[in-house]
């Protein structure tokens, strides 16, 4: 069920000393002390005193509510070879996040309860963060008949997604937006017109022209993102854009936030950071869906930031397998990982380059989250919340090496490249579970 | 005079003017063995060559082979349907085993966009020549192009060059934009909308939609092949709209310069973007281009192989 803690909660009470905390529910931003108790936020306020705390001193480093990445393909079940629970929530940890939202395209899909029960389960036993599953919105992520969504309501789900596909029919997409609806479950859309993507592997434009690779045009995701935003419109359902990727969706969700459409979006880091360019080695760790825009997509996805349009920063973490991705660029999956290079590009990318403050970095990356799937005492650190803690280092250069991450696979775009902002704790549920580059 | 540096030749894009004027002489001085009654030189003996083809082709692979003869080097040719492909090996798998068997050269055509950069980055001591891969190039089609252009018209530089057909899909399209824009060619792509890739014109061309107005004032008229499968995409409405707006007849003709030449990279639609007319006519170079593609790929083979020599030196070992 929601808010149930990963791992068994530790009795010990530890005392947050002197850290940056910016937690924007509360309005703190300021140097204090955090107290944890059996799992909780006792107290937060200046030089706390706790005679059997454990202390960590964290002055010159920035504490936030814990992060949460509501896009994440764990793979488990069906392809534990790629990535599993265990490791996925590894990955998680180091990369600064305390609960992760996993998608429903599993084998089997996500799309009855037995597969959520049994994903909290494998969390609950082997799971190093919180794990929050999206159900499927169609049984089988088939986009033909309506997943049991009560049932999956009942056993846990916080969302319901055909992630990895869009819902081709514009009635059942209606349809599951009033019935998802009606249990309040947040309907996250991958936007796409595959009549329009067909065969592509990439965004089309200049270089898919010079590649000679089959185009992804901006609008397959645009008329897509325009539909759902005219069916949440019309329901009332609550929409989540996922890894929006053009100026064009970016306009058009603008366009619905200020009529009062009850909308929210996120992007990914490889959408502020990378673009099309980039696929002219032919290399297929730059290859995922939707496809890095063009250079005019990427400044119009970091104004979406800027302006709040795009309320999430989510990674989209898709875990593959070296030999699937050594592959001619048609045969290669789609996807790449980002668990653990999120925080580093979100921090070298956004606010170092004065696009967002370390605030709005916490909206996007914990408080909207929480907000959007329901995560009741997460978010935040008032009194009584979670003790979901990330503790990073804004100022740490480092240079991210794919050998040492704690996912099984290694399929990032970003292996090699300097970054800045390094996750240096991470609590959950008053348990630390890494520390200092180490999961414990 | 610049020297051949590359390991691979996997595309003309990023080939410097010196470079590809490198190839087109170095095909010049091969162009007169095909004419002995002895037609070999030792240039690459004891070389080992790989006809690599992973889609079907007659002519780009015979070529590459009479070419690799010619120089004397070993040369065996895989055709996917006999290799390990087809049985889910992956292609840098079977690369792999390939090169256990100590090959120089791997030639290779696929229908991948990509397949033989694949292969170059990841294999050191191997050179790889692109002959053909899915839209992308067709470097050795598009040098063979240029060096019939050079050898009919004097120059490259200053020509009014119209590319006819589907650019889309066209590989040949491709290699040919590059190195016809980076010897100084006036380049014009021609054809209807829905088959002109996106941003083509960044890339230095001029886009026309109307046969007639494309072919105007042209030195150069480039046909390409129109593929039926292509109907199934409702990229045009039939075989017959097609030949009515794009095909070359000699009606059209009379619209183009007096001394224009007509170039196709084959095999041709008669009947379809060309007709019979117009393909054996006085205008057309389409089977200089097959001849030349011998001294050009022969060059190619030589260049990437690191024989520093020239022919003569050669002969007079």
């Amino acid at each position: 069920m929601p808010g149930l803690y990963a791992r068994k909660v530790t009795a010990v009470e530890i005392l947050l000393r002197n850290g940056h905390l910016v937690d924007p529910v509360n309005n703190v931003d300021g140097v204090c002390d955090i107290l944890i108790k059996d799992g909780l936020i006792e107290k937060v306020g200046k030089e706390i005193v706790s005679a059997g705390a454990q202390v960590v001193d964290l002055a010159g480093k920035h504490v936030f509510p814990g992060l949460i990445d509501m896009h994440v393909h764990l793979r488990e079940p069906g392809r534990e070879d790629e990535e599993t629970i265990a490791s996925g929530t590894r990955s998680a940890a180091k990369g600064g996040f305390t609960s992760v939202c996993c998608m429903p395209n599993t084998l089997p899909v996500i799309d009855n309860s037995e597969t959520v029960e049994f994903i909290y389960a494998k969390a609950k036993k082997e799971g190093v963060v919180n794990v929050f599953p999206a159900g499927a919105i169609t049984k089988g992520e088939e986009g033909k008949e309506l997943a049991e969504i009560g049932d999956l309501r009942d056993a846990g789900v916080v969302a319901v997604s055909d992630d990895g596909k869009s819902v081709p029919d514009a009635n059942l997409m209606r349809r599951a937006m009033e019935y998802a609806g009606m249990f309040g479950l947040p309907v996250l859309s991958h936007c796409e017109d595959v009549a329009l993507s067909k065969n592509g592997v990439m965004h089309e434009g200049y270089y898919s022209t010079v590649l000679g690779l089959a185009g992804i045009p901006a609008a397959s995701e645009e008329v897509t993102v325009a539909r759902d935003l005219i069916l949440s419109e019309k329901t009332g359902t609550h929409l989540h854009v996922c890894h929006v990727s053009t100026a064009g969706s970016v306009a058009l969700i603008r366009d619905a936030l200020a009529k009062g459409v009850k909308v929210s979006a996120e992007t990914a880091p490889h959408y502020f950071t990378l673009t099309d360019e980039a696929m002219q080695p032919y290399d297929a760790n730059f290859k995922m869906n939707p496809p890095l825009r063009s250079d005019n997509d990427r400044q119009a996805i970091i104004e979406g930031l800027r302006d709040g349009t795009l309320g999430v920063i989510a990674t989209d973490h898709a875990p593959h397998a070296d030999y699937e991705k050594e592959q001619e660029i048609s045969y290669a999956p789609f996807g790449i990982v980002g668990l653990e290079t999120a925080v580093g590009l979100a921090v070298a990318e956004l606010v170092e380059k004065k696009v967002i403050t370390v605030k709005d970095l916490v909206i996007r990356m914990s408080v909207n989250p929480a907000k959007i799937l329901g995560l009741a005492g997460r978010g935040q650190l008032g009194q009584g919340a979670a003790a979901d803690v990330t503790v990073v280092d804004l100022n740490k250069e480092w240079v991210v090496d794919k050998t040492k991450f704690e996912s099984k696979s290694r399929n990032t775009p970003f292996n090699g490249r300097k970054l800045k902002g390094e996750v240096w704790m991470t609590i959950v549920g008053g348990d630390v579970v890494f520390k200092d580059g180490k999961i414990l | 005079m610049t020297t051949w540096t590359r390991k691979d030749l996997l595309g003309l894009r990023d080939l410097s003017k010196e470079e590809l004027e490198l190839i087109l002489e170095t095909a010049e001085s091969f162009k007169e063995i095909s004419l002995r009654p002895i037609k070999k030189v030792p240039a690459l003996r004891g070389k080992t060559v790989v006809n690599f083809f992973f889609e079907a082709s007659t002519r780009t692979r015979t070529s590459f082979e009479i070419s690799a003869k010619r120089l004397s080097a070993d040369i065996i040719n895989i055709s996917s349907p006999t290799t390990s492909v087809i049985k889910g090996e992956s292609l840098l798998d079977t690369v792999r085993n390939l090169l256990s068997l100590k090959v120089d050269i791997v030639i290779i055509r696929h229908s991948d966009s990509g397949a033989p950069q694949l292969i170059a980055d990841r294999f050191p001591d191997v050179s790889v020549i692109n002959a053909g891969d899915g839209s992308h190039e067709h470097p050795t089609q598009a040098l063979l192009d240029l060096y019939t252009i050079k050898e009919k018209k004097g120059t490259v530089a200053g020509l009014n060059i119209a590319i006819v057909g589907d650019i889309m899909h066209s590989r040949v399209a491709r290699s040919n934009i590059w190195g016809m824009t980076r010897l100084g060619a006036n380049v014009t792509v021609v054809g209807p909308r829905t088959l002109i890739p996106a941003d083509i014109d960044k890339t230095g061309v001029r886009v026309e939609t109307n046969l007639s107005r494309g072919i105007k004032d042209a030195d150069v008229i480039y046909m390409l092949r129109i593929q039926n499968e292509r109907l199934k995409s409702n990229l045009f409405p039939s075989i017959r709209e097609y030949a009515r707006m794009y095909g070359l007849n000699g009606v059209r003709l009379k619209g183009a310069k007096k001394d224009v030449i007509i170039m196709h990279p084959g095999p041709i639609n008669r009947g379809v973007e060309i007709s019979s007319e117009v393909a054996d006519g006085p205008y057309s170079v389409i089977l200089d281009q097959v001849t030349n593609g011998l001294a050009v790929r022969m060059a190619v083979l030589f260049l990437v192989a690191g024989v520093k020599k020239s022919v003569k030196e050669l002969e007079e070992e």
